[in-house]
């Protein structure tokens, strides 16, 4: 032991009490100072995300917020007080170029870009969440019984994700999104066929892991102390390896927001409301406008990529914190 | 070895039946008898539809002809849609796409020509760009240079895909001028710029993974053992490192070909190639049912057989894997 290592909390030989990984993980995880701040901006989304969904901001961003000219240009790009003949201008009209509203400026309609990527939020993090979640809901019980159980069972789930697997995933994705747009309303479609099709390599990591565990010690005590089948692997093996879904989570997250973009575009995507993918896609048209139009396709982009971006380090910082074999090495 | 590739390709049987039954759930079973209608189009006769129909099959029960074994004998009971889909997939039958009535595997091969000329040199440049900037980081780890690099590529990748296309063609093509909007009257030139906005884009993702790879490697005993035999840096790197990061390499490569036959769905798009990408969002678009099965059969075919080779290329490049 170097003596570095001694002014480290984790490394002292008789620890007072005994910690869990989690606690462990944790302690590890906020020494990262750009880990850290992320998951403040990981909070500051989720904050306005819940804002956002119980209708105190951005409910009317279907309202036109300016009615002289469509796309007006954000405010902040042209924070002047006089106008092009030298003229000041009065505090009223100051006031309406700094308006919140038109920070981001408007779209085709008047409608406030600001607003509407708040409110596109609603649609992108519903979507990758409940796409997230059914993932995980099929691929973690049919990873724990694969592995556990083994033999004919197992055979049948590995070879349902070879199968699923051996599709091309986007083709997957389209076929289930094209088809269950008949039978399901709106974004549903989205994230049940995102869901259903992407729970594969979950799937694939937890039945290794269980492999790994199954024939532990700790298993076959609470074989010993009659534990049924479904207790070892809800109570004891699943909590073993939940640290891989909460990994494998933040980073399935962001794929979800990113496929949602490209479905957007495929117009699989949401219809009535915005999105930040039916956002990014109306940015096709508006480049090409003169003088043309980038705002609605910066702020759209800039809420994906910082989302995507504190998710993506935030999450292999969580990696790193929560694997016990890289404890000697950060 | 032959023993292994025998018992190997009969473990791809299973997984084929899988793609077919998948593939027919999803584009037989559940649009159900919708489909005919709505390629009849909305002025159509019901003898129109009950045409289409019989065209594509669906006049037929899903699973098993009970009714026919009655008048035809007990093979008439295969004489249903399931086992359709599996012969004519089993023999390269493809049906004719009702866009445009032309038969799907022409389309196909006039299609991949165009796909593979984005895609493989798209493929080829990220994935030698990738190794060495990915070894050049893992052998400077912790340092600016790898911090500063890392962030980067999760600063790429958290950008989305259509931002890369969308910007870039606004700025190289549009506003600059430097390459052709869209290739259709330039058939190499067109390539130029879709190619570097698919490298610019994949290279992050890519220079992570292979980190991950060689930073498993930089620490071995042998790395160690060539630095103290007096090898130089870039010779251990390349030489003593790469090969031995070579199966996870391997691995990602084989399983990559496939989709390179795929080509890029956006990338056709937005620069109006020709290929088997387009084509696939024009069927999405079209509702093009025969096409996208197609489609998805064979690229899964293709991806089957790749499997397969890693498996056998991995006994080539590491005789430390015995294949038992």
């Amino acid at each position: 032991m170097t003596s570095t290592d001694t002014d480290t909390p984790l490394r002292s030989p008789i620890p007072a009490k005994g910690r869990s990984l989690w606690t462990d993980a944790w302690l590890r995880f906020r020494r990262r100072k750009l880990a850290m701040a992320m998951l403040w901006i990981i909070g500051l989304y989720a904050l306005l995300a819940a804002i956002v969904f119980s209708g105190l901001i951005a409910a009317d961003w279907d309202q036109p917020v300016v009615t002289s000219e469509f796309y007006e240009r954000p405010a902040w790009s042209r924070l002047v007080v006089a106008d092009a003949q030298g003229n000041a201008l009065t505090k009223n009209e100051q006031y309406r170029k700094i308006a919140p509203e038109l920070w981001f400026g408007t779209d085709i309609f008047g409608q406030s870009v600001l607003r509407k990527t708040l409110y596109g939020a609603r649609i992108s993090l519903t979507v990758a969440l409940l796409a997230s979640l059914l993932s995980i809901a099929i691929g973690v019980p049919m990873g724990a019984i694969a592995g556990y159980c083994g033999g004919l069972v197992d055979e049948i789930i590995v070879w349902l994700y070879s199968t699923l697997s051996s599709i091309p995933g986007f083709l997957l994705i389209l076929a289930f999104a094209f088809v269950l747009r008949e039978r399901l309303p709106g974004i549903t479609a989205v994230y049940v066929a995102l869901g259903v099709t992407s729970w594969v390599g979950l799937c694939r990591l937890i039945r290794g892991e269980v492999l790994k565990h199954k024939n532990r010690d700790y298993v076959a005590a609470a074989k010993v102390y009659g534990a049924s089948q479904s207790r070892i692997i809800l109570r004891h093996i699943v909590p073993n390896v939940s640290h891989l879904i909460l990994t494998d989570f933040s980073l399935r997250f962001v794929g979800f927001i990113h496929a949602e973009v490209i479905l957007s575009y495929l117009g699989l995507g949401p219809k009535e409301e915005p999105s930040w993918g039916t956002m990014i896609n109306e940015a096709k048209l508006e480049l090409t406008r003169n003088p043309s139009v980038w705002w609605q396709l910066a702020a759209a982009t800039a809420a994906v990529l910082f989302l995507s971006l504190a998710l993506n380090i935030a999450g292999d910082a969580m990696r790193d914190a929560l694997d016990p074999k890289l404890k000697h090495v950060a | 070895m032959w023993a292994y590739i025998v018992r190997r390709l009969l473990y791809t049987i299973p997984i084929v039946f899988g793609v077919l039954l998948i593939t027919f759930i999803l584009f037989n079973v559940v649009p159900g008898g919708s489909q005919a209608s709505e390629m009849a189009g909305k002025a159509a006769s019901a003898e129109n539809i009950a045409e289409i129909k019989k065209e594509y099959g669906w006049d037929k029960p899903l699973l098993i002809n009970l009714n026919a074994v009655g008048e035809h004998g007990i093979l008439a009971a295969f004489d249903s849609q399931f086992f359709h889909h599996f012969k004519n997939a089993a023999s390269f039958n493809f049906k004719r796409s009702h866009k445009t009535r032309e038969n799907i595997l022409d389309m196909l091969i006039r299609g991949a020509p165009y796909s593979l000329a984005l895609t493989v040199p798209m493929f080829l440049l990220t994935l030698s760009i990738a190794v060495c900037i990915a070894l050049t980081v893992a052998f400077a780890r912790g340092t600016a240079w790898d911090v500063g690099i890392v962030f980067l590529c999760v600063f790429g990748m958290s950008l989305p895909y259509l931002a890369y296309i969308l910007l870039g063609q606004y700025f190289f093509a549009f506003k600059l001028g430097w390459f052709p909007i869209t290739s259709h009257d330039h058939r190499w030139l067109g390539l130029v710029l879709p190619i570097l906005i698919g490298v610019t884009a994949g290279v992050g993702g890519d220079v992570r993974f292979y980190r991950t790879v060689m930073l498993d490697e930089m620490n071995a005993d042998y790395v160690r053992t060539a630095y103290a035999k007096g090898v130089t840096t870039p010779r251990a790197l390349f030489v003593h490192v790469l090969k031995n990061a070579m199966i996870p390499v391997i691995t990602r490569v084989v399983l990559a070909i496939p989709f390179l036959f795929l080509g890029s769905l956006l990338l056709e798009r937005f620069f109006g190639i020709p290929g088997l990408g387009d084509m696939t969002i024009s069927a999405i678009n079209g509702r093009d049912f025969p096409v996208i099965s197609a489609m998805t059969f064979i690229i899964s075919i293709l991806f089957v057989l790749g499997n397969l080779a890693t498996d056998i290329c991995y006994s080539i490049v590491d005789p430390r894997i015995t294949l038992s």
